[in-house]
């Protein structure tokens, strides 16, 4: 760095054309560094909403039966929505989830299905089985049942919460702690029942654990709809306190945001979005970190009224594209979010031994 | 004016703060010294209600810090702490930006852009100014803290260790920039400072720590003495009088 004391005149006079020549322009400071890098995010997002309608279409129409544009080709279209819709409220939700839990954390490399959502879905189908058959599992596949998981996710997340607000000495991490162990402690009572099931349940519920948008049923939308809209819509809304917290506790304070009030109704939204993806089509684990890692890659900028559009829309696009890829090309079904975490996991490698940070 | 009444933390029965009784005067820079552990960041950071007080009261120009709203605190009172976490992708003017949230609620106006130029101009970041925070040195980047709370704009400014990780060159200039913000924009600056000659060079007042108490306040130059400073950091100190002013000379 230059010695600023003894060429100070010097300092000066690049200083006098730096400010002539930064008034010829004006100096703003939005949210993007300059106008090319909001040029770069709108054609980011425009390919990306261009690769999303394909393969939406394509999900639709491809090897459909019928000629285009038939009572019959809407009809199979239909049926194909559903699923389709199961992808937009989980991408929706995982990647808006994602990226708020990570900003109010501080922490780049954890989701939030650190506090346990899967083990509770796991121990959720797993008892179901458990005490009431394999014909009690699919019994259950019902509208009721969809609420309950979501009301017990969400209850399970106030009660971790209640830990960060009661303890003097609680905080973002003790939580997080909490939240793995109780998971760990769900996971072993899942396993110790699955043990003593007959292998054909344990098949049926094998299948049940893994994500899939089959699991996903319409009925479910008028609730799944509504709550993952609603708390994706309060999260951007809420972008420019999330980008003060994302300076950090002690900073947004200063600033005059109360982190704890900002961090609780945050944390209670990401609950909110992840009982639903979750009770919805089962354990995402990797797609929100995925995405969010792409979009903070990707993004020319740290604002979250622009990180959670890119977010969603590439969330949507990875889901759609995989099934899309897996049920037409590779005719392998079912194995779409086994993909999903392998290629997760490999970016997420590349990513951490090329650039050595996240 | 900073008003503190019997402020107590109590961490342990062995590790306690207070009672701190203490007045901060308006205008120019007060030094908070003394050793490691004597509290002097827990004091400011209680002043700059990032912690809470087991008892007593503050009071920052009139406001108590316990009952009045963050919100309204924050066009009063700004702190930077020294460990500041910070994001990618965010650039030094959007960081100075962050300041006027108090006063605009993240919607920058025309007038807002230019107190942002004027504080980038102030700390000499306009070169810098579309950098991001990673791309910058670590004394680059506590300049552009600074200006962040400058730009702020409130009365009464609290630095915790400002000169840390600063070489000479920074450190000197970093104070002749608080110095000068003391003087050309009439704030009350307050710094925890571990060099007593910065403070005796820059600051106007100083506040001596020690044991969770505070021991002496007053003016620089009746706390730059030997009798005074030997007490306080338990090392032979030697004040001496130079042309530039009055030096400690402790090794």
């Amino acid at each position: 760095m230059r010695d600023e004391r003894t060429d100070a005149g010097q300092v000066l006079l690049m200083h006098d054309s730096v400010a002539s020549k930064s008034q010829s322009k004006t100096r703003m400071s939005g949210s993007f560094r300059t106008s090319s890098d909001r040029t770069k995010y709108w054609i980011l997002m425009g390919v990306l909403l261009a690769g999303s309608l394909l393969a939406t279409f394509g999900l639709l129409a491809y090897d459909n039966p019928m000629p285009f544009g038939t009572r019959r080709f809407w009809i199979i279209a239909q049926r194909r929505a559903d699923a389709v819709t199961a992808m937009g409220i989980v991408a929706l939700c995982q990647a808006v989830s994602t990226i708020a839990f990570q900003t109010v954390a501080n922490n780049k490399i954890i989701t939030p299905g650190i506090m346990g959502f899967q083990s509770l879905y796991a121990a959720i189908h797993t008892s179901t089985i458990f005490f009431f058959g394999a014909t009690g599992l699919l019994n259950a596949r019902t509208f009721e049942m969809f609420l309950f998981q979501v009301l017990v996710m969400v209850g399970f997340s106030f009660l971790l919460y209640g830990w960060l607000l009661r303890g003097k000495n609680a905080n973002m991490h003790s939580m997080l702690l909490v939240g793995i162990i109780l998971g760990g402690g769900l996971g072993s009572l899942s396993t110790f029942m699955q043990r003593m099931l007959t292998p054909s349940e344990f098949d049926i519920l094998t299948a049940r654990l893994f994500g899939s948008v089959n699991n996903a049923e319409a009925e479910y939308y008028p609730v799944a709809v509504p709550l993952a809209v609603g708390s994706a819509l309060i999260l951007f809304f809420l972008s420019k306190k999330l980008n003060v917290i994302s300076l950090g506790r002690e900073t947004a304070e200063n600033l005059g945001v109360t982190f704890s009030r900002v961090a609780l109704t945050v944390l209670v939204l990401v609950a909110v979005l992840s009982a639903v993806s979750t009770a919805l089509v089962g354990p995402m684990i990797f797609l929100g970190f995925l995405v969010a890692m792409l979009t903070y890659q990707s993004a020319p900028t740290y604002d979250h009224k622009y990180l959670f559009p890119l977010a969603s829309l590439l969330a949507y696009l990875v889901l759609t594209l995989s099934y899309f890829l897996m049920n037409h090309i590779f005719s392998a079904q079912g194995v779409v979010s086994i993909i999903i975490e392998f290629v997760g996991a490999v970016v997420f490698l590349t990513i951490i031994l090329r650039k050595g940070a996240l | 004016m900073i008003t503190l009444k019997d402020v107590n933390k109590n961490y342990s029965s062995e590790v306690s703060i207070g009672p701190v009784d203490l007045e901060i005067p308006r205008g120019g820079i007060t030094a908070l010294v003394g050793p490691n552990g004597a509290g002097k960041s827990t004091l400011l950071t209680m002043m700059g209600r990032l912690l809470g007080i087991d008892q007593g009261a503050i009071e920052i120009a009139g406001m108590d810090i316990t009952t009045t709203k963050s919100k309204d605190l924050a066009k009063i009172v700004s702190i930077l702490k020294q460990e500041n976490h910070f994001m990618t992708k965010l650039t030094v003017r959007q960081l100075v930006g962050f300041g006027r949230f108090p006063h605009s609620k993240g919607r920058l106006t025309a007038e807002d852009e230019e107190i942002i130029s004027r504080y980038i101009d102030f700390l000499h970041l306009a070169e810098l100014e579309s950098r991001y925070l990673d791309e910058l040195s670590g004394g680059q980047r506590q300049r552009a803290y600074v200006a962040m709370v400058l730009a702020q704009e409130t009365e009464y400014v609290l630095l915790d260790e400002p000169l840390n990780n600063l070489d000479i060159s920074h450190s000197v200039h970093m104070m002749q920039h608080l110095k000068d913000a003391a003087e050309q924009f009439n704030r009350t600056i307050i710094v925890v400072l571990h060099d007593i000659n910065y403070a005796a060079r820059y600051a106007r007042y100083m506040c001596a720590m020690k044991n969770g108490k505070v021991i002496h306040m007053g003016r620089t130059e009746e706390l730059m003495n030997n009798q005074i400073l030997t007490d306080i950091f338990e090392t032979p100190i030697e004040v001496i009088s130079t042309p530039q002013g009055l030096l400690a000379c402790y090794h």
